[in-house]
């Protein structure tokens, strides 16, 4: 793979991949049944994923905006939990059902199945110890849903090749001493931790640089080219029914 | 005469039968068992209303005091004639809506504003119940508020909301009554009391013990008041309901009406003026043994107790749809002791939110001018409105 593509921004998307959604709002046009402004891509993607009238549990769940979306168009059964307490206040004043706590520490406090989902978006590389915590994500749901950027990024590696410094990119702009991202993965670490822990890949979608996204099996161009994923995981115990 | 002669009239020859509010006597038919083990029957209650209630009756929010609050929320207090305690949370357009909410407040059993306690007069012996008085408990409180709904003809609250003992009451009416509650809100409480708090209450308790003037709990027969040892008694409280901050903030080391100290035991500082004209201004509006018999019921108050030490056990199952809110310079009630209810909420997967408010007004800011609990408290009423428009609990 030669630098000049490597370098064009947007033409990282695989030839022929649909487009399962699309970033930002190119065309102006408001959502029919709302007038809320239009969510994280990868929200968007793990709203889809949920089935109406569930029950989830968002863990890291910022100013509540997954909640609410869930809430609004699928009365979907939502609590959340949230470590800033300006995002706590901002949730419960919007009437969401969320509890100031720390998902390194609080997570054990729920019993086994008690939401069909639980969902850690762009949480997991905060997390002092992602591997404990993903073991109680796929006990208290049913099913997980993990969204996390992707360190195999073409971008991520080219930055730390070609500079011999820790990347920062558009999308990670932290510095290393003042990051919050303490545990960086790629795909493939998740997909082999995941393996080590008995969990079940269920569905891997690969989001790019220019927000496209798509399933993907793990593979070079999930990983070199995914700026993001969301793995759909269950314990292999669980039924997943 | 005979308490059930007494709906709607005066209760006491003691000091609550001029009180204006309204007035029920519950417990007429079946006599209440206390925890105790004694019965009380023919309980008066003194209760304020405000707003409406709706057709079918399922905008009742009943707001629960705190050890020395009362049941006027928002108008001025017949005694003191200060605004209502809550004036900046209820009303038309606050957050607890009078427009839209049908809000009630009661005097809690064992308090002295109207509802039965030990200031009241034992039928039995036409003198004031004094210490022959039964020793309650906060669920005790709680089944007198329910019978007082069922009064009401209310099935179900909307809402129970309260800080510090009103947030123990509401905790306690979401384990005795969870079908009857549809939200809680307790603010500023925990789920038992410290020993820390057990301690700061018996300073408070031997202060009123020790004045002669307590005649061992007879005062009223004998014609006195032990003012001394009840103003002590809420001048150590009175600390407990602020924080270091504030108290800095509000007094530092000014000194009181004089340029330089006094070199003797008046109260040279402010710090020491504000406690006096606390205590002073509050034994005119208090009854020294109802002082002692709620802060014992604060005391004997844990809601794990019954459920093996495991406070999980009492919220197994709930419905409820809970709010917790602490403060975060409450060193009375800390945060620490929400979250341990929160925790024991999420370990049966109970709908709740949490919110600790950055305060530095200690305990006493859930009476006060807080944006953020203003702001909470309406959010999660709104939520919980959509929530039953939309999927009914």
């Amino acid at each position: 793979m030669s630098v000049e593509i490597l370098e064009t921004a947007d033409a990282d998307t695989p030839a022929g991949a649909p487009a399962i959604v699309e970033a930002g709002n190119p065309l102006g046009v408001e959502p029919a049944d709302t007038a809320m402004p239009p969510m994280r891509p990868d929200l968007q993607l793990i709203a889809d994923m949920i089935p109406p009238r569930c029950r989830v549990l968002d863990i890291g769940c910022d100013q509540g905006d997954l909640l609410a979306a869930l809430w609004r168009s699928k009365a979907v059964d939502g609590r959340g939990m949230e470590l800033s307490m300006a995002g706590v206040r901002a949730c419960v004043r919007r009437g969401l059902s969320v509890v100031q706590g720390d998902a390194d520490t609080d997570l054990m406090t729920y019993p086994d199945a008690a939401f069909d989902y639980a969902v850690l978006s762009q949480t997991l590389q905060a997390m002092r110890d992602p591997k404990e915590v993903l073991c109680q994500l796929v006990r208290i749901g049913r099913r997980a849903i993990v969204s996390f950027p992707n360190f195999g990024h073409w971008r991520v590696r080219w930055a730390l090749m070609s500079t011999g410094r820790m990347p920062v990119t558009r999308h990670l702009q932290y510095s290393w001493y003042d990051t919050p991202n303490i545990h960086f993965c790629t795909i493939r670490d998740m997909d082999t931790l995941c393996a080590d822990l008995g969990i079940v890949v269920e569905r891997r979608i690969v989001l790019f640089g220019n927000g496209v996204a798509r399933d993907l099996p793990l593979g070079w161009r999930a990983n070199w080219l995914g700026r993001d994923a969301i793995f759909l995981l269950r314990h292999a115990r669980g039924s997943g029914a | 005469m005979p308490m059930a002669q007494m709906d709607n009239q005066a209760v006491t020859p003691y000091g609550t039968d001029h009180l204006p509010c309204r007035r029920a006597v519950v417990a007429t038919e079946t006599p209440l068992v206390l925890d105790c083990g004694q019965t009380l029957s023919h309980i008066p209650v003194a209760y304020q209303t405000y707003g409406r209630l709706n057709a079918d009756r399922t905008n009742a929010v009943l707001v629960c005091h705190a050890l020395t609050g009362d049941q006027y929320l928002i108008e001025p207090h017949p005694m003191t004639g200060k605004e209502g305690w809550w004036i900046r949370m209820v009303g038309p357009g606050r957050p607890i809506d009078t427009d839209r909410y049908f809000v009630i407040c009661a005097n809690a059993l064992g308090s002295c504003m109207g509802t039965l306690g030990p200031r009241e007069v034992d039928p039995a012996t036409g003198k004031p119940w004094g210490l022959r008085f039964p020793v309650i408990t906060i669920a005790d409180m709680v089944r007198v508020q329910a019978l007082l709904m069922d009064h009401l003809g209310i099935e179900r609250l909307a809402c129970v909301i309260g800080g510090s003992m009103g947030g123990m009451q509401v905790l306690q009416w979401a384990v005795l009554f969870p079908d009857r509650v549809m939200s809680a809100i307790p603010i500023a409480c925990a789920a038992r009391h410290s020993a820390q708090n057990i301690a700061f209450h018996e300073v408070g308790r031997q202060a009123i013990m020790a004045d002669p003037d307590w005649h061992g709990g007879d005062y009223l027969t004998n014609g006195a008041q032990p003012t001394r040892g009840l103003a002590v008694a809420r001048m150590a409280a009175h600390i407990t309901y602020l924080s270091e901050t504030a108290l800095h903030r509000k007094f530092g080391r000014r000194l009181q009406d004089r340029a330089a100290l006094g070199f003797g035991f008046d109260a040279d500082f402010r710090v020491e003026s504000y406690l006096r004209h606390q205590g002073i201004t509050f034994v005119d509006r208090f009854d020294a043994n109802s002082y002692l018999y709620i802060t014992r019921a604060m005391d004997y108050f844990d809601l794990a107790a019954e459920h093996g030490g495991v406070l999980t056990g009492a919220f197994r199952g709930s419905p409820v749809r809970f709010c917790l809110i602490s403060f975060s310079s409450d060193w009375l009630f800390p945060t620490s002791e929400v979250r341990d209810i929160v925790h024991a909420l999420n370990a049966v997967a109970a709908d709740v939110s949490f919110v600790e408010i950055e305060s530095d007004k200690g305990h006493d800011a859930f009476l006060l001018e807080e944006p953020e609990l203003f702001a909470v408290v309406h959010g999660f009423l709104d939520g919980l409105a959509q929530h039953r428009r939309v999927a009914p609990l």
